[in-house]
Parts: C-alpha cells; sequence; structure tokens
C-alpha cells in the first residue's frame, strides 16, 4: 500500500496525469449479497500514452475500466476509492457531467463488433448521433470523413448501409471511428480486436495506433493477451482477482515479471518463442500405469504408419437463395493431407477457411461432396450403420464451447459413462470403476461425479470432455478448437494434459484451431488452410521458420508479441 | 426486399385455402345430412332446404362444392341468410362496427401498453414494476366475460360512467366501455412484452456504446431502446388486429354491440350454417391479410430482415 | 505485410521518454491461488435442483401452488367442500334470490340453487378439462414440434404450414365452427371440449416446442453424443428433448389456464358444456339474467374461475423465471 502511494507521487511531480485511478474498490450486488470485484486498483495513464490492462476473465479489468468512463452496470457501484480524470475525481460526478465528458473527453471502442452497432440505424445515422451529441459539425461529409478517417474504404456509401451489411473488421474500424470522431483525450479500448481474426486484428490495431499518436489520445486498453499488451502499451498493469499485482514499462514486465501471478503468466503466454510441449517424458510416469491400453489400441507397429489419409477432399454446400435458386458454396476445396499415428497434426485457418467443416467430415458427421477419408486403411464413405458404430468408437471429437458440449442436464457421471453405456461395454460397477479412472487421467477430484457442468468452470468442463473421448479408448482425437475459449493460464494447462495423455496412451491428434501460436506448442504438423484450400503443410518447425506461401507469413506476422523475443525457458511450463 | 413480400405472399395462399377448406369441411362434408343439421333443433322447411342445396352444390362432389365456394368468396356473392338477406350486405352492416371496436381497443392496448411496459422496464425491479406486474397478471387472469359484466356493472349500471349497453348506431362513444374491455387482456400482453424487450434492449452493448458515445439518457431511451424494443410489440399489434375482430364475439355479447360477433353468435344459436361459415371465412381473411401487413411492417421496422429472404 | 506497423521501441521513443515505475504488489495482500480448482465446498445441484431452490424462494410460486393444490383437492372430493350436493339436492325455487343464510354462506341463485355448493361441485368440469386438454395438447404438438424442429426440411415445412392453418382459427372461433357438427351438438360431455380444444390449441405448444428444440439440435453436446454413436433419434430422444422442457413446460401451465377459461366461455356463449353439467361457465351464464338485482350468483362461479386462471398463470410466470434459459447459462 505505502509504496504504491510513493510511486504516484513520484510520477505526478512532472506532469498531471490525464487519468489516475486511486485505491479503486467496486462492488456488486447479486442474490447472493454483495461481491467485491476490485479492491486497492491504481493505475495513471498520462496524456498520450498507452497504458494496457492485462489479467484474466473475472479479474476486474473491464470493471474498472468501465469505472472510468461511468458506465459500471446497474448493480455495480463505487465503493471506495478516485477515479480522477484531469484531476477532477468522476467517481462520484453527477450523470449530467459524465455525459459531457463521454464522446468529446472520454471515449471508448468496445468488445465485440456484433453486438455493440445498433442494428436497425444506418451506420451514417449512428456516427451523425455522436457529433451531434457532442456539439461537433455532423452533415453528411463530417459523417463520411469519420469513418473514412478509421480506414473504411467508399466512407461516404458505406455511411448508408445498415451493420448487418459489414464484415466483422469493418464494424470493428465503424466502432473505432465512432469511438474517436470527437477526438477524445482518453479512448478506453476493451478488448478491441479479441472478437476477429488475427491477420485483421493486426490492421485494425496498427490503425488504432497511427490514430491515437496522431491525434495525442491517451489508451487504456484491456486485454487478455500480454503479448498484444506488451507489443502494443508502453505500460501494462496485470490484475488478478479484482486486485493490481503488477505494473510497469511492459518490455520489462515482460522480460522481469516480479509477482508470482505475472510470472506464471509470461511462462503460459503462448508466445512464438515456445517449444513443443513434452510434457510426460520429462515428467516421469508417475501415474502411467494406472491404465494399460486395452486391446484394439494396441500401439504397435505393424499398424500402417498412416491412420487418416485425406484425399481431395471437397465439400460444397448449396445455399439458398429463395425460390428454389441456389448457389454452391465450396467450403473444402480439395483438400489432400495424411497424420501419422501418435502424432498431432494441426489445421490452422481463419474463420471461413473450412478447417472445421474439415473436422466434420473426419467425425463422418457430414458427408463429403467428392474425396475421400481413409481411416486405418478403410475409405470412412464406404462403412455401413454398425461398421460406423464401431468407428466412432475409434475416432472422437473435443468441441470449442465449454459451456455447450456438455448436457447440462446429465452430471458428470452420466456424461462420461455415456459412451460406455452406447457401447454396451462392462456392467454398472465396472463403468462407475472406468469413469474415476478417467477423472484420474484428467485431474479432477472424483468427487466431481456427482456434480452438474454449470457447476465447473471452462477448463474443467474441458477436462469433463476428454475424459468423455477417451471413455472409449479411441485412436484419433478431434479437437475443434478445444482450448480456445480458455483463459491463458487454463489453456496451458489443458495443453499440458493433452501432451501427457498423448505420450501416455499414444493417441494421435487432429487439432482445429486458428491460434499459432498454440500451434507451436502441440503440434507435430502443420497444415494452413485458407478459404477452403489447403495452402501450406509441413512439419510445425518448417512452416514457422521458413514459412513458403505469403498467406502463412501474413498469419505468422500477425501473432501479437511475435517480434518480442523472450528468452526460451521463460516459455516452458 | 420485393422477394421477400412475394415469398411470405405465396406463403399465405396455402394457409387461406388450408383454412377456408378446413372450415368448409367441418360444417358441410361430416356424415349426416348438411342441411338437416343446419336446421339444428327445428323442424326442417323443405322449400328452404331444396335452396340450400342447390345454393351450396350439394348434388356436385365436395371439390366443385369447395372451389365453387371460393369462387363466390371473390366474387361477394355469399348466398343468403335464413331470412332471406343476402350475407354480403349483412357482413357490410357488421364489418364496420366491429372494426371500429377493434381498432379503437388497439389504440388503447397501444397506447397504455407501450407507456406502463416502457416505464415499467426502466425501473425494473422497483415498486412502478412491482404493481404494474401484478396488476397485468390479474387482468390476464380474469376472463373476459367476467371483466366485461365487471365493468359493466360498475362503470355502467353502478357508477353510471358510461352507457352499459351500445345503441344501434355504435358510435364511438358508446363503444368506449366495450373497447377497453376488448383490448384489456391484450394491454396486459402488450405491457409485458414491451417490458421484457426494454429490459433486454437496456442491457444490450450497443446501448451501453450509444451512452459512451455521450448520448443524453433521453436520447438513449427513445432513440436505441424504445425503437429496438417496439419491434416485437409491433409485430404483435398487427396480428392482434385480427384476433380481436374474431374474438370480438364475447365482449358484444356482453354489450349488445351491433357487430361481427353478435351476429356470429346468433347465427350459432340459430344453427345457420351459411352465416357462419361465411363470418369465419372473412375473419380468417382478415387474418391472413393481417398477417402479411405485420410481415411487411416488420421488413419495414428490422432493416436485418430485408435482406435475409 | 502492414505498412503502417509501428515497432514498439520506435513508438514509446516518440514522446518525451516518461520513467515508468516498475510498481510490485505485496504478495501477502495478493495471494496466488490454484489455478482452476474444483469448489467442493457446496453441494451439487441439477439444474432442476437449482430451479426448485429459487422457486421455493418464491412468493408467487408457493400462493400460486398452494392455490392450485385447493381447487385440484375441491374438484376430487367436493363433498368434502360442501355438505349439499346440488345434483340430488333439488333447487328450492321459495329460496330464489335469498341472501346468505346458515349453511348457505353465498345465498341462492335465481332457481334458488346453493351458490356455493355449485361453486364446490363445479371446480371439476373446468379442472378436468383444463388438465386433459393440456396433456393431449403436449402430446399431440409436442410431438409435432419436436419432430419439426429436429429434422427441418419438408417435415418441417409441411407441419408449418398445417399450423399456419390452426393459426388462423382462433381457438374461440374454430370450437364454434366446429361446435355445429351434429356429433357434437347432440351429445356434448367434457371430453368433447377437450377434444375440440386440443384440435385448435395445439399449434401454439408446437410452436414452442419447434423453437426449443431447434435452439438445442445443433449445440456441441448433441454433436458429441452423435459421434459417440448415439442414434440421431436417440439423441432427439436423450439430449434435446429433456434440454427444451422448460419453455415446453412453462407455456403448458399458462394453457392449462387459458384452457379452463376457454372452456367457460364456450359453456357461457351456451355451446359448451350442456346446461345439465355443473360449470361455472353455465352458472355465470345462468345467473347473467339477473345480475342487476342478484349480482352474487355471477360473482361468485367468477371468483372462483378468475383465482384457478390466475394461479396457473402466477405458476406459468414463476416457472418462467425459475427455468430461465438466460440464467441457466452461468
Amino acid at each position: 500500500m505505502n509504496a504504491s502511494v510513493e510511486i504516484h507521487e513520484a510520477g505526478a511531480s512532472a506532469e498531471r496525469p490525464l487519468l489516475e485511478i486511486k485505491d479503486l474498490a467496486i462492488s456488486f450486488t447479486t442474490s447472493n449479497g454483495e461481491v467485491n470485484a476490485v479492491r486497492n486498483a491504481h493505475l495513471t495513464v498520462m496524456p498520450g500514452e498507452t497504458v494496457a490492462i492485462v489479467g484474466e476473465s473475472g479479474s476486474g479489468k473491464s470493471t474498472t475500466a468501465l469505472a472510468a468512463i461511468g458506465l459500471l452496470p446497474g448493480n455495480g457501484r463505487v465503493a471506495a476509492g478516485q477515479v480522477l480524470f484531469d484531476g477532477e475525481d468522476i467517481a462520484h460526478a453527477s450523470e449530467k457531467r459524465m455525459i459531457e465528458l463521454r464522446g468529446n473527453s472520454i471515449g471508448m471502442v468496445p468488445q465485440d463488433p456484433m453486438s455493440n452497432l445498433n442494428p436497425v440505424w444506418k451506420i451514417g445515422y449512428q456516427v451523425r448521433e455522436t457529433l451531434k451529441a457532442n456539439g461537433l459539425p455532423s452533415g453528411p461529409d463530417d459523417v463520411a470523413k469519420v469513418l473514412s478517417e478509421a480506414g473504411l474504404p467508399d466512407a461516404s456509401r458505406r455511411a448508408n448501409q445498415y451493420p448487418h451489411e459489414f464484415s466483422g473488421g469493418m464494424r470493428q474500424r465503424a466502432l473505432i471511428a465512432i469511438g474517436l470522431s470527437c477526438q477524445p483525450r482518453l479512448l478506453i479500448a476493451d478488448e478491441p480486436t479479441s472478437a476477429l481474426d488475427v491477420t485483421v486484428q493486426r490492421q485494425i490495431l496498427d490503425h488504432l495506433d497511427k490514430m491515437t499518436t496522431e491525434l495525442g489520445t491517451a489508451v487504456l486498453l484491456i486485454t487478455h493477451d500480454l503479448g498484444l499488451a506488451a507489443e502494443r502499451a508502453d505500460k501494462v498493469v496485470v490484475m488478478y482477482r479484482g486486485q493490481v499485482v503488477e505494473s510497469g514499462p511492459s518490455l520489462e514486465l515482460l522480460r522481469n515479471p516480479q509477482h508470482p501471478y505475472t510470472q506464471r503468466l509470461v511462462a503460459s503466454a503462448p508466445s512464438l518463442a515456445s517449444r513443443r510441449i513434452q510434457a510426460a517424458k520429462e515428467l516421469g510416469v508417475e501415474s502411467g500405469d494406472l491404465l494399460a491400453p486395452a486391446e484394439d489400441v494396441a500401439v504397435e507397429t505393424s499398424m500402417p504408419e498412416e491412420v487418416l489419409q485425406i484425399e481431395n477432399l471437397t465439400k460444397v454446400f448449396k445455399l439458398r437463395s429463395g425460390f428454389g435458386r441456389s448457389t454452391d458454396f465450396t467450403a473444402v476445396d480439395n483438400v489432400s493431407f495424411s497424420v501419422k499415428r501418435g502424432t498431432t497434426t494441426a489445421i490452422v485457418g481463419e474463420s471461413g477457411s473450412g478447417k472445421s467443416t474439415v473436422a466434420q467430415m473426419v467425425l463422418n458427421l457430414l458427408q463429403p461432396t467428392s474425396g475421400k477419408i481413409v481411416f486405418d486403411g478403410v475409405d470412412t464413405s464406404t462403412l455401413n450403420n454398425k461398421e460406423i458404430f464401431a468407428f466412432r468408437r475409434r475416432v472422437q471429437p473435443i468441441f470449442q464451447d465449454p459451456y455447450g458440449s456438455l448436457d447440462p442436464m446429465y452430471s458428470i457421471f452420466r456424461t462420461i459413462e455415456e459412451p460406455l453405456r452406447t457401447h454396451k461395454i462392462g456392467d454398472k460397477a465396472s463403468r462407475e470403476k472406468k469413469v474415476r479412472e478417467l477423472l484420474d487421467q484428467v485431474a479432477l477430484p472424483q468427487s466431481t461425479m456427482q456434480r452438474y457442468p454449470n457447476e465447473l468452470s471452462g477448463g474443467q468442463r474441458q477436462r469433463v470432455a476428454i475424459a468423455r473421448a477417451l471413455a472409449l479408448d479411441p485412436e484419433v482425437i478431434i479437437c475443434d478448437e478445444a482450448v480456445s475459449a480458455l483463459d491463458v493460464l487454463v489453456q496451458a494447462q489443458v495443453l499440458n494434459l493433452l501432451a501427457d495423455l498423448q505420450s501416455r496412451l499414444g493417441l494421435t491428434y487432429l487439432f482445429i484451431t486458428h491460434d499459432l501460436a498454440v500451434v507451436r506448442q502441440i503440434a507435430d504438423h502443420v497444415c494452413v488452410m485458407e478459404k477452403g484450400k489447403l495452402v501450406e503443410t509441413g512439419s510445425t518447425d518448417e512452416v514457422f521458420d521458413s514459412p513458403r506461401q505469403d498467406y502463412t507469413k501474413a498469419l505468422l506476422n500477425a501473432i501479437p508479441g511475435a517480434h518480442l523475443m523472450l528468452p526460451p525457458e521463460a516459455a516452458t511450463a | 426486399m420485393a422477394t421477400y413480400i412475394l415469398k411470405r405472399f405465396l406463403q399465405l395462399i396455402p394457409v387461406f385455402l388450408g383454412a377456408t377448406l378446413l372450415v368448409y369441411f367441418l360444417v358441410f362434408s361430416l356424415p349426416g345430412d348438411p342441411i338437416v343439421a343446419l336446421f339444428g333443433d327445428k323442424p326442417v322447411n323443405e322449400a328452404v332446404a331444396a335452396r340450400l342445396r342447390e345454393q351450396y352444390h350439394l348434388d356436385q362432389p365436395f371439390w366443385i362444392q369447395y372451389l365453387l365456394y371460393l369462387k363466390g368468396i371473390f366474387t361477394f356473392d355469399l348466398g343468403q341468410d335464413f331470412s332471406g338477406r343476402p350475407i354480403a350486405a349483412v357482413l357490410g352492416e357488421v364489418f364496420p362496427v366491429t372494426a371500429r371496436l377493434a381498432v379503437m381497443a388497439l389504440i388503447f392496448e397501444a397506447v397504455f401498453g407501450i407507456i406502463f411496459g416502457l416505464i415499467a422496464g426502466l425501473r425494473k425491479g422497483k415498486f412502478f414494476d412491482g404493481t404494474v406486474l401484478v396488476a397485468s397478471l390479474i387482468v390476464i387472469g380474469i376472463p373476459i366475460f367476467v371483466l366485461g359484466f365487471l365493468l359493466q356493472f360498475t362503470i355502467g349500471v353502478q357508477l353510471g360512467w358510461a352507457k352499459p349497453t351500445v345503441s344501434s348506431a355504435a358510435t364511438v362513444q358508446d363503444l368506449i366501455l366495450p373497447a377497453i374491455v376488448l383490448g384489456l387482456g391484450s394491454f396486459a400482453y402488450v405491457l409485458r412484452l414491451t417490458r421484457t424487450s426494454v429490459i433486454e434492449n437496456m442491457n444490450a452493448d450497443y446501448v451501453r456504446t450509444a451512452t459512451a458515445k455521450g448520448l443524453s439518457r433521453f436520447r438513449v431511451v427513445r432513440v436505441h431502446i424504445l425503437r429496438n424494443s417496439l419491434i416485437p410489440v409491433i409485430t404483435f399489434l398487427g396480428a392482434d388486429l385480427g384476433a380481436l375482430m374474431g374474438g370480438a364475439i364475447v365482449t358484444e355479447g356482453i354489450f349488445n354491440v351491433p357487430g361481427v360477433g353478435n351476429r356470429l353468435y346468433r347465427a350459432v344459436t340459430q344453427g345457420e350454417g351459411p352465416t357462419v361459415v361465411s363470418i369465419v371465412t372473412v375473419l380468417v381473411l382478415i387474418y391472413v391479410v393481417s398477417n402479411l401487413l405485420v410481415d411487411l411492417l416488420y421488413a419495414w421496422l428490422d432493416p436485418r430482415i430485408r435482406y435475409d429472404a | 505485410m502492414t505498412p503502417e506497423n509501428i515497432a514498439p521501441d520506435q513508438r514509446s521513443a516518440a514522446p518525451a521518454r516518461r520513467h515508468i515505475e516498475h510498481f510490485v504488489a505485496d504478495f501477502a495482500e495478493t495471494p496466488l491461488q490454484a489455478t482452476d480448482k474444483v469448489k467442493e465446498d457446496q453441494a451439487p445441484l441439477s439444474l432442476w435442483g437449482e430451479a426448485w431452490k429459487n422457486l421455493r424462494r418464491q412468493p408467487l410460486f408457493l400462493i400460486s401452488a398452494f392455490l392450485i393444490l385447493v381447487v385440484v383437492a375441491v374438484s376430487l372430493f367436493p363433498s368434502l367442500f360442501s355438505g349439499i350436493d346440488p345434483a340430488s339436492e333439488a333447487c328450492q325455487l321459495a329460496n330464489s334470490d335469498a341472501g346468505p343464510a346458515a349453511g348457505h354462506p353465498l345465498g341462492f341463485t335465481q332457481q334458488g340453487c346453493d351458490v356455493y355448493a355449485r361453486v364446490i361441485f363445479g371446480t371439476r368440469s373446468s379442472v378436468t378439462v383444463g388438465l386433459f386438454t393440456t396433456l393431449g395438447v403436449l402430446l399431440i404438438g409436442g410431438i409435432m414440434g419436436a419432430l419439426a424442429g429436429y429434422y427441418g426440411g419438408w417435415v418441417d415445412a409441411v407441419l408449418a404450414r398445417v399450423n399456419d392453418i390452426f393459426f388462423a382459427l382462433p381457438l374461440i372461433l374454430g370450437a364454434i365452427v366446429m361446435m355445429q357438427l351434429p356429433v357434437f351438438r347432440t351429445n356434448r360431455t367434457a371430453w368433447t371440449l377437450v377434444l375440440i380444444l386440443v384440435t385448435f390449441g395445439w399449434p401454439q405448444i408446437a410452436r414452442i416446442t419447434r423453437g426449443a428444440v431447434i435452439e438445442v439440435r445443433n449445440a456441441d453436446f448433441v454433436t458429441a453424443a452423435r459421434s459417440l454413436g448415439v442414434s440421431k433419434f436417440g439423441a432427439l430422444l436423450r439430449h434435446v428433448l429433456p434440454n427444451s422442457l422448460a419453455p415446453i413446460i412453462v407455456v403448458a401451465t399458462i394453457s392449462l389456464g387459458t384452457f379452463i377459461v376457454a372452456e367457460s366461455t364456450l359453456s357461457f356463449l351456451g355451446i359448451g358444456l350442456p346446461p345439465s353439467v355443473m360449470s361455472w361457465g353455465n352458472d355465470i351464464q345462468a345467473a347473467q339474467a339477473s345480475l342487476r338485482s342478484n349480482p352474487m350468483p355471477l360473482l361468485w362461479p367468477a371468483i372462483a374461475l378468475s383465482i384457478t386462471v390466475l394461479s396457473f398463470i402466477m405458476l406459468g410466470d414463476a416457472l418462467r423465471d425459475a427455468l430461465d434459459p438466460k440464467a441457466r447459462k452461468r
């Protein structure tokens, strides 16, 4: 406490901070009583400076930022402390005063471009009302100027369109245009690009940088991505469970983290400098003898080396466009690759690349339009119902959304037992034993059995999904964005678990992801997809160290923090 | 947009045909002599029966009968009721009265439902909200004929603020009390719909963004919360017009309003099958057309729909 | 790739280099906790268990559940609540429109019947019609809606049009037309009414079920079950339907109330239950004539009817709050 006060005084001596948050406490009134979301938070933003708040979900980073613009949700309130904007305490300012400040003194760029524009008004109208409310000229030319400055091409025509006619990246540009339209002195950017593809993310952040530098706007950037924070901000503030645990110059913080939490965060950040996780081989086999592989999972050398071969796989969807007319949309276009037993192959691509469609076809949930999928020497399209049933035992999926992949009505026991029951394996007692073993394998306490998915966190649900996938002792597991929705630390934990299971059980993974950093950590081979086509394949090292295609280079270049080289040992968990 | 309208229009044709076919089938094609059935408990008048048999083409196969009947609808040749008057003329007399009643009820439920719902939504969890919510439940819970008698007895008879029954001219003034009774149920529904919708929109991201832009509270409420909340409400109101006209039967009975419902009620009790079928068919037609209008209204209110077709 | 790209070192050099303090919080005040630990301090709670816990605290639920229990008890054992059986004891015209008397707390009708006894004994027909109509509607509408929503395609298209056709005929209007049929005109019982109300009431449940099923059918847990080897129909029964139940239950509860209203409205119009059957709707109709001189015979069955309907609607409302799908996500 004392230390922090002194620091603020030292900083304030030269120049007055634009935003200064002192000992801020925020609490929410919920049905379970008062909950403290933020305690003792303090940070300063000097004029023209970019400050990033980094933290996991629930760390209080967004709440702190919202307090700075007086937009706490109805059940939240500032319980203690001050929010000084240019010396004026706005934590308890009147709504009238806040309306004066918002827009032209403090602007905001929100997180999700899909939900932050009102769907019933034209983009131009939503810009115009901002200008008008802040007493600026708001003719059609002014609106077009604001939009084109945010990098929106053909702005005067675009202004007459509705949000749903815009792509995600264009909407985010429109939101940036709105946030900066009245040239505020402070811009609060709350995860401004986390909903976008990496390449778009990079373009938009670059443009935001350029604009705020030109205007001299100070930025308070909220992000969960340490690499992004360090790359974009002068100063990083790390929050953990509602408290500021560490803050300082971004590179120094990254290279020399002091607080154990920051150290953990830096270690888990899937930065490019990290290596392939070599889990159990180094950790030893403290629990390796728990489960002898069942007979049909034998990892014998007599099996064909390539467990999955994808040959000229194509999927064409018919898009209906009214009155029976339809247009063809080729989601997957002539894709061929193969997966070796006991290895991890990653399919990387941005949204719309067709990577998930490939996964659906490999799982035999979707029929290919042409081409074939050969699993263990057999074309899967030739299987009859009984053979498909047997195939399902050997190939299992893990999905992205930890909130959607478990049936909320099923207890964890029933969830993990379902595959065993469906395939009529064992009796009641042996199935219960197996469920207990599986929970051990994914490092969940056995008492979790009686719980329901809504009582578990995202990471825990994903572990349950892994246990369910393992129940039938499969050979291949298809992970469709299996860790994308998780916080960094939890993500690292689950990735380690997956690597550990692979080395112990000889599993083969097909890993679908948009996140190249994760690929580096887990994959042996990489397939890069763009708009349905396979643009590049190779071993992970090849693709990362010497990418051949421009698209691959663009993807690699777009990873936040790619240029911030860390000592390699810091990145191994 | 044109595609969307055309598509919705084409979808309504089978609905209209299906519904009229169903009604026609129910009244004229089940076992037993329909004409005898039409007389109900009264003795069969052979002359009338013969005329009716001819009028409804009962000597023809069922499909021909139905098609001829459809032709009759579109040429306003609906035949005659038992007293020998053309049904089309009877409908021309009663429909304007019911339309007036239904529109008045609609205005009542729209104005008060939206105002109360907006205030309740903006003050979610406060005293006003709680009171209005419980009151609306009670209004929904009490059947319309009970409400009708209650208001007729208290306001009409005991307090004398409004006329308990309606004159044959059925002026706007006469219809105030019946319109309130007719619209009360929907009023409660509109109120709750508006409230839910307002609460949902208040928590929407774009409303927070609008506030962050520096807009005044009034503008945020009017331009962003209310405008978006009205989409489902107006859609409901449009569809309700048809329902109000069809549902006026009880209200018209209580207040003795010379409208469609009253005429239908009389036709039912007196077993005038042809009149019943004609009135129901016109009501179905109104329902179908008002649904089409709702679709257009919806497309106009919500730009996302226009292009999704 | 990106010409605007500004290297971080360059940028932080641009404004006058400020000194930024490196602050580290006191470790004791910001202790680290294990990442992603399972909470074991609370007893496990299923979604239904959680809903029940919420419901038990809601006064609206407690009141409506109590009232519904009373109504059901009255309809099952009316003689426990009234010493007079109006079916066996003829009404005394001498008591016509008489006020409350000993043993007759609510007075008499124009025909001299005991109002209290008639209200008690009229309960059964309303509850029977409401309950069985709801069951029938759930069965037909539920199956239709689930199939349409789950399988989509032409099944959905055909069912949607059939649904629209029935929607075009409002409940009361459809019932009026159907009551014209000779079969139903001569021989009306509670079951006739149930049949008619089911015929015109199922589309609403079908629509709700369809919507709920569509919302669930693409969930990852359904895909996961399918890739475990669960059949398509098996996934519908075991995963999709149980997760679609909440909105269906809510609407069915509220519908039960509206079916009771429909029954009494039809009886009131003289085309519902025959006058020989004791029901609130019939009693209200009979009392209509003497409303101005003696409002009590109309008022009491009306109150009984309103309270019953209100209880079901309140219960539905309370269930909606407890089973709210949006609150479930967290």
